[in-house]
């Protein structure tokens, strides 16, 4: 079979488990509605409001708000790591390269410690936070002359230890009753609690990055030979490159402000369907788009059903992506 | 198209200039070498000349106009010395990229683009490979892989860095002849940096020899001398003009 059908098969593959995680997870869980219920509900809610009932608040309500949050998160994450990994070359490049999630931990804490809860100031802290970090990367990396990769990464990584030190700081001066917990417990990310009102926040950022990315995504491949390299080819590298930023920083920063800080997806969805797509981003972008949308709502559901509180689910995707990680490394050649 | 370098000068240390007041022409459809030792300057010189780093001094023209970079230029064609790339693309991939000027940053490439690619792939002689990935390929087809991405924008000059180090004589020998041949038959002129006297006077046209803080440009066979070794490189070695040869072709041996 040639790679090219393959690729598209692999898409297609990919769709169709997104679509079956998506309904299993709406009619599966603590509270157990018929799979045909669902689908009545759904459809007349779409032409009209179906009137209350149980039903509609636990699918409805609470379930779809959260399976199309977590479609996106997942999608847009793991989109950030590809095309990072690409402009960055290196394949251990995840999204909060440039300190995003460390900036968005440190706007949540802080908004946590301010005002006593997670709501509209935490999540407002939160993304601003993420971006400043991002945009105080970018100016740290031009104290030299020539801006590098790793004058790039260089001052992501000081960036992240400084918000980290102040993760710590705002920590040390919270309530250790009820706002050490919270901080603690946003900070392992999860989308219990998520609503239709935090879909709003993010589809526009989430949908409008993801969307660029997926338009410059040949350009990817170019960026991926190095700079010096892509200037021959005709290229400027920093002008994609600040375009890429911008995109991913706007992904990252709207996906911490609703669901904390879920690490690993963003690194090991782009590498797993690399290993299976290859390298050109023209097929990579769009099917790592897909796995991690379905990889999320995967590890979402386990979260959900495993025990009877919910597991943070930054704890899951490390546990439920290591291994899953480690069996396609073994199977693939190439690499 | 005409080249032309015009008193070009460059230095990492400004006390210690690496390249200064370097001068030549070239012509459509000649070969060029750049001979020196290691540390000389020559890939600096490449650099400049293709605008990736600036000129401090002096420039390059083309046509009698000045040039300023090979992003925007697209009569220049580079191929780098083979390497490994961290990701590993097809070689129809690989060689695709060198229609990248030719692709606006939201699009991919268009069909023309892809007839482009698949001539420049039989132009070196490895369309059977374009489904390969690069890193499966020797070191001399990676090699060819660099040359046809070059080859896919339709350069006029190809500058090539040490294109046949790091083969061995045979795939040195076929780089060689595909250098040639380009020129032979798609009048395409050539810059080559090279380590190897015998490559130069096999191929080249004329030779820039490169040595501190001074340089030499001509004919190859003029430049190319038993002195001239001695004194550019410390190395005794003899030129002869091989018996019963059609083009004088000359062989070179290194004595001690």
């Amino acid at each position: 079979m040639n790679q090219v059908k393959k690729n598209n098969y692999f898409m297609i593959l990919l769709l169709i488990l997104v679509l079956l995680f998506s309904f299993i997870s709406l009619f599966w869980g603590r509270y157990y509605v018929e799979p045909k219920q669902v689908l009545d509900l759904l459809w007349s809610n779409i032409w009209g409001d179906s009137g209350e009932s149980i039903y509609k608040t636990v699918v409805w309500n609470i379930r779809l708000p959260r399976i199309l949050i977590v479609i996106l998160v997942g999608a847009g994450l793991s989109i950030c790591g590809t095309s990072l990994q690409g402009c960055f070359h290196n394949p251990l490049v995840s999204p909060d390269v440039l300190g995003v999630s460390a900036g968005a931990g440190f706007g949540a804490a802080l908004g946590i410690l301010l005002t006593s809860g997670v709501n509209g100031v935490t999540a407002v802290l939160a993304f601003s936070f993420g971006l400043l970090s991002v945009i105080l990367s970018l100016i740290l990396s031009r104290i030299k002359s020539e801006s590098s990769i790793l004058a790039l990464v260089l001052s992501g990584i000081i960036i992240s230890a400084v918000f980290n030190a102040l993760i710590s700081l705002v920590k040390f001066l919270a309530d250790t009753d009820s706002q050490l917990p919270a901080i603690t417990f946003w900070l392992m990310g999860s989308f219990s609690n998520v609503t239709f009102e935090d879909l709003g926040k993010i589809f526009i950022p989430i949908v409008l990055g993801i969307s660029v990315l997926i338009g410059i995504r040949w350009r990817i491949n170019v960026l991926t030979l190095g700079d010096e390299e892509a200037k021959t080819l005709g290229i400027n590298p920093r002008k994609t490159r600040l375009l890429i930023i911008t995109a991913t920083a706007l992904i990252t920063a709207s996906s911490v402000m609703v669901a904390g800080i879920i690490g690993w997806v963003g690194l090991i969805i782009p590498n797993l369907c690399r290993m299976i797509v290859g390298a050109d981003h023209k097929y990579l972008m769009p099917s790592s788009c897909l796995c991690g949308a379905a990889f999320l709502l995967f590890v979402d559901f386990i979260a959900r059903v495993l025990t009877p509180s919910e597991i943070p689910i930054g704890i899951l995707t490390a546990i439920v992506g290591a291994p899953f990680f480690a069996l396609v490394y073994k199977n693939t050649e190439g690499c | 198209m005409h080249l032309e370098i015009n008193k070009g000068s460059y230095s990492y240390n400004p006390k210690d200039k690496i390249l200064s007041d370097i001068c030549f022409k070239l012509e459509q459809g000649k070969i060029m070498t750049v001979l020196g030792q290691n540390g000389i300057g020559k890939t600096t010189l490449l650099k400049c000349l293709m605008g990736l780093i600036k000129w401090q001094e002096g420039e390059t023209l083309i046509d009698g106009k000045v040039f300023t970079s090979i992003i925007e230029s697209e009569e220049i064609g580079y191929v780098p010395q083979a390497h490994k790339t961290i990701f590993q693309f097809t070689v129809f991939d690989m060689v695709s990229m060198g229609r990248s000027r030719h692709i606006s940053i939201f699009s991919m490439p268009s069909k023309f683009d892809n007839e482009k690619v698949m001539e420049a792939l039989e132009i070196v002689g490895i369309q059977d490979l374009k489904d390969k990935l690069c890193s499966q390929l020797s070191g001399g087809q990676l090699q060819l892989v660099y040359i046809a991405r070059a080859l896919a924008n339709d350069p006029k000059i190809l500058i090539m860095d040490e294109p046949e180090s790091h083969l061995d004589f045979k795939n040195q020998f076929l780089i060689l002849k595909l250098i040639e041949d380009l020129k032979v038959k798609k009048g395409i002129s050539c810059i080559i940096n090279t380590h190897y006297p015998d490559h130069a006077l096999k191929i080249s046209d004329y030779t820039l020899l490169l040595g501190t803080n001074r340089h030499q440009f001509g004919k190859s066979n003029d430049i190319i001398t038993e002195k001239n070794i001695k004194d550019y490189f410390e190395v005794n070695a003899r030129i002869y003009t091989i018996p019963g040869s059609i083009n004088q072709t000359k062989a070179f041996t290194v004595i001690d």
